[in-house]
């Protein structure tokens, strides 16, 4: 081998994320459209390129069409390269058998030819569902310091939600003695953030035997890591502060959205040092007409806004009419909101369109929680839709034919 | 399939606007929040499937290369065509600093791209011109009519006091051109202004430029076209959707503000199948913080807003901070507006900064133009 790289990541992009519902019907959770002009693989890519590491496979199994052509050649992340670059790896029929993807350690112990033809001393396992800015290229350092097999990013989580976790167990060094999934008795507050550096010969061993294990569930925090620690491996765990957020549900995806706002955001976007990178559509500038009131909000190119705006997150290509309110919300690409309309505390899949005068949500304080409004939906005028509701194309039609029957 | 090659003028009209060239390219010019002036004629050549372009330039082309670069963004990032950045060179044939002066001495200096091309047919284009026309449709004509050259022509009401650099061509019933001249406070009325969108033969241009060599010519309208009316088959096109050409720093106000009508955007943006493309800067979106107001203006991404922004053309990355009134007025990238501002009428190149408390006014017909870097 005449060239190699020093490190590959290991994107694991597979996942349904059932718990968005008809956010993920069409499209994988990496996939979903986030803060304005993102979609939530864009922070995971641009952490990679902006740490160093120009060598991606993204494991693909679940709904790929739309990462897949969102991802493309990778050039949007200056991952189009001659050697290495991005690489989607879908499961695929082998000459001696054919799988789905059975875990996220056989996800990879499937593409280890694409890891060897890159002959890297290490490999970083990532997650394609979570929002956060993250140097991987010091948690490489950090793991060559400490001469470790793998080295797991924790964060710090309430005691009170430590129990949601896989939650690292370490000494003074952070070297890990003990790793506990959702523990009912937490003992720590470190979490694993699902970001993984193994050293490449450790890895495969490890791989390979867990493979050999038909009762296994092919899982690295379930078998591999404990796995490891079982056979006396030098496990650390890399202290991670800043913001992170899973954003694998309805309710976290719109606080991760929300975090976005505020005169000091929780997450701020616009540091030029650690640029997130993505696909962009080409749109016109944004306007906003005579009767546009906008607080509190971000919007971005294609938008035309002549309404009120309060709190909320707009995609591309959004239109808001004269006397429409959209409030508390997040509303995804192309989605449109007619004349005197409003939309409250809601999500709103793309290419949605909500009627003249009606009424998606109620106000965040009343509601029962978060109307979440399917992708390519009409929203009859006048009509209502409650708060807290999955809002497809079924609900609609009951919707519809109950107002008809009163 | 008829296949064709892209010629864009770049340092065409410099001198039009002086302001903003000095540090730049006519074709670099910002415009319109996000894009440069050269974004629309090389859309215009991308949704006409029109992917072997040649840019030719004269000087101060840095900010052109910097926004082209591979030409990517207009997917003209290609291993055959794409686009080609023709600038100047000093031959033993052009001895002295001589570089050219009219768009026939450019074309001179291209001969040599222009023979090395394989398409049938040539596209020349000013880098000025904002339109969305569909070049394939005046390709398609002019192949259809068997002309010599072919030229886009729009229909406007043209006033005595209108001097700028219009050329004015006349034509009979059948499309056939006339005359070709300036218009120079002679005539009023509808008449037919020259797009300088120009379809012929690659062939034939060859030809003229040989010819106009051999003969030591060196203005293309009067001394190639003009002068062979009679003998040669020139014709019209018209193009009836939106149209401006920048003349004068008065008319980039103007131009800019008419962007504010959604007519004109959708003229320019909105047009089905053929979108704008330009420099993809990946800013983050723009933040409105609580108690700002905006109404009646484009915005880019990148900006936040916390103070007033009415009538207004923002840039990428431009701030307005609190207390502060943006009125009127064109603020280019980056542009920093500090507190308890009041600005109306101006136009801020790139990475101006305006201190907090600064009362800033020039008139429609006279905007107030800060130069690019400058601390008020």
């Amino acid at each position: 081998m005449i060239k190699k790289k020093e490190c590959v990541a290991m994107l694991l992009a597979g996942g349904q994320g059932s718990r968005l519902y008809l956010l993920t019907q069409k499209v994988a959770k990496p996939a979903v459209p986030f803060g304005s002009k993102y979609r939530i693989i864009d922070f995971t890519l641009s952490n990679c390129i902006n740490s160093g590491i120009d060598t991606v496979g993204v494991l693909t199994q679940y709904q790929p069409l739309a990462l897949n052509e969102y991802i493309g050649n990778g050039q949007p992340w200056d991952l189009d390269r001659t050697f290495g670059g991005v690489m989607v790896l879908p499961p695929y029929q082998g000459s001696k058998r054919a799988d789905w993807y059975k875990g996220t350690a056989n996800a990879i112990y499937q593409n280890l030819h694409f890891i060897d033809k890159y002959d890297p001393d290490y490999v970083v396992v990532l997650s394609g569902d979570h929002i956060y800015k993250m140097d991987y290229s010091a948690m490489v350092e950090f793991h060559k310091r400490n001469g470790a097999a793998c080295t797991i990013a924790v964060i710090d989580v309430p005691i009170e939600e430590a129990s949601r976790f896989g939650i690292m167990n370490t000494n003074e060094d952070y070297s890990v003695y003990e790793f506990e999934e959702k523990p009912k008795n937490p003992k720590s507050t470190k979490a694993s953030m699902g970001v993984y550096v193994f050293s490449k010969d450790k890895l495969y061993d490890y791989l390979k035997a867990d493979e050999e294990d038909e009762t296994s569930d092919n899982d690295f925090g379930k078998n591999i890591i404990p796995a490891m620690l079982r056979g006396g491996e030098k496990l650390f765990a890399y202290p991670f502060k800043g913001y992170w957020k899973d954003v694998g549900t309805i309710d976290s995806l719109w606080e991760a959205n929300m975090d976005l706002l505020g005169d000091r955001p929780v997450f701020d976007l616009k540091n030029k040092s650690w640029r997130i990178l993505s696909r962009n559509a080409s749109n016109p500038p944004q306007f906003l007409g005579n009767g546009a009131t906008v607080e509190n909000s971000l919007i971005t190119d294609g938008c035309e806004i002549y309404g009120t705006v309060i709190n909320s997150v707009l995609s591309s290509g959004v239109k808001v009419a004269k006397g429409a309110v959209v409030k508390d919300s997040v509303l995804m690409s192309d989605v449109v909101v007619r004349e005197n309309a409003s939309v409250f505390y809601s999500i709103v899949d793309s290419e949605t369109d909500v009627g003249v005068n009606a009424k998606v949500g109620e106000e965040k304080e009343e509601s029962e929680g978060i109307t979440l409004v399917g992708g390519g939906l009409k929203i009859k005028d006048s009509s209502v839709v409650p708060s807290g509701v999955r809002a497809d194309e079924a609900f609609l039609d009951s919707l519809y034919k109950q107002a008809q029957e009163v | 399939m008829a296949t064709a090659v892209g010629i864009i003028f770049s340092n065409i009209h410099d001198n039009n606007v002086a302001e903003l060239t000095r540090r730049r390219t006519m074709a670099s010019v910002p415009f319109g929040c996000r894009y440069r002036l050269i974004d629309f004629t090389l859309s215009n050549l991308v949704n006409s499937d029109i992917t072997h372009v040649g840019v030719v330039t004269n000087h101060n082309y840095e900010s052109l290369m910097d926004h082209l670069g591979t030409g990517k963004d207009w997917d003209l990032a290609r291993r055959s065509g794409g686009i080609k950045l023709l600038p100047p060179f000093i031959t033993a044939f052009n001895s002295g600093n001589n570089i050219y002066n009219t768009r026939l001495e450019a074309l001179r200096g291209i001969i040599e791209f222009v023979s090395s091309c394989n398409e049938d047919y040539v596209i020349l284009a000013d880098c000025d011109t904002i339109c969305n026309i569909d070049l394939s449709e005046i390709l398609g004509s002019h192949i259809e009519s068997g002309a010599d050259i072919t030229m886009a022509v729009k229909s406007m009401y043209i006033t005595p006091t209108i001097r700028k650099g219009y050329e004015i061509i006349e034509s009979d019933e059948e499309g056939r051109v006339t005359d070709i001249a300036d218009c120079a406070g002679n005539v009023s009325g509808y008449k037919d202004v020259n797009l300088n969108i120009w379809v012929m033969r690659r062939k034939y241009l060859e030809n003229i430029i040989l010819d106009s060599t051999a003969h030591g010519y060196t203005n293309l309208s009067a001394d190639v076209i003009a002068k062979n009316l009679s003998r040669s088959d020139y014709r019209i096109f018209r193009y009836d959707g939106y149209f401006a050409s920048i003349n004068t720093l008065t008319d980039y106000y103007m131009c800019s503000m008419d962007l504010l009508s959604s007519s004109t955007r959708d003229g320019l943006f909105n047009v089905k199948n053929r979108p704008v493309y330009t420099k993809v800067k990946n800013s983050s979106p723009t933040t409105y913080h609580d108690g700002c107001e905006v109404r009646n203006s484009l915005l880019a991404d990148g900006c936040v807003i916390e103070g007033v922004v009415e009538n207004s053309i923002l840039f990428r990355g431009v701030k307005v901070g609190k207390n502060t009134v943006v009125k009127n007025s064109i603020l280019m990238a980056d542009t920093l507006v500090g507190e308890n501002v009041s600005l109306n009428c101006v136009i801020a190149d790139k990475d101006v900064v305006i201190r907090d408390g600064r009362v800033l006014s020039g008139h429609e017909t006279k905007p107030f133009f800060i130069d690019k870097l400058t601390v008020v």
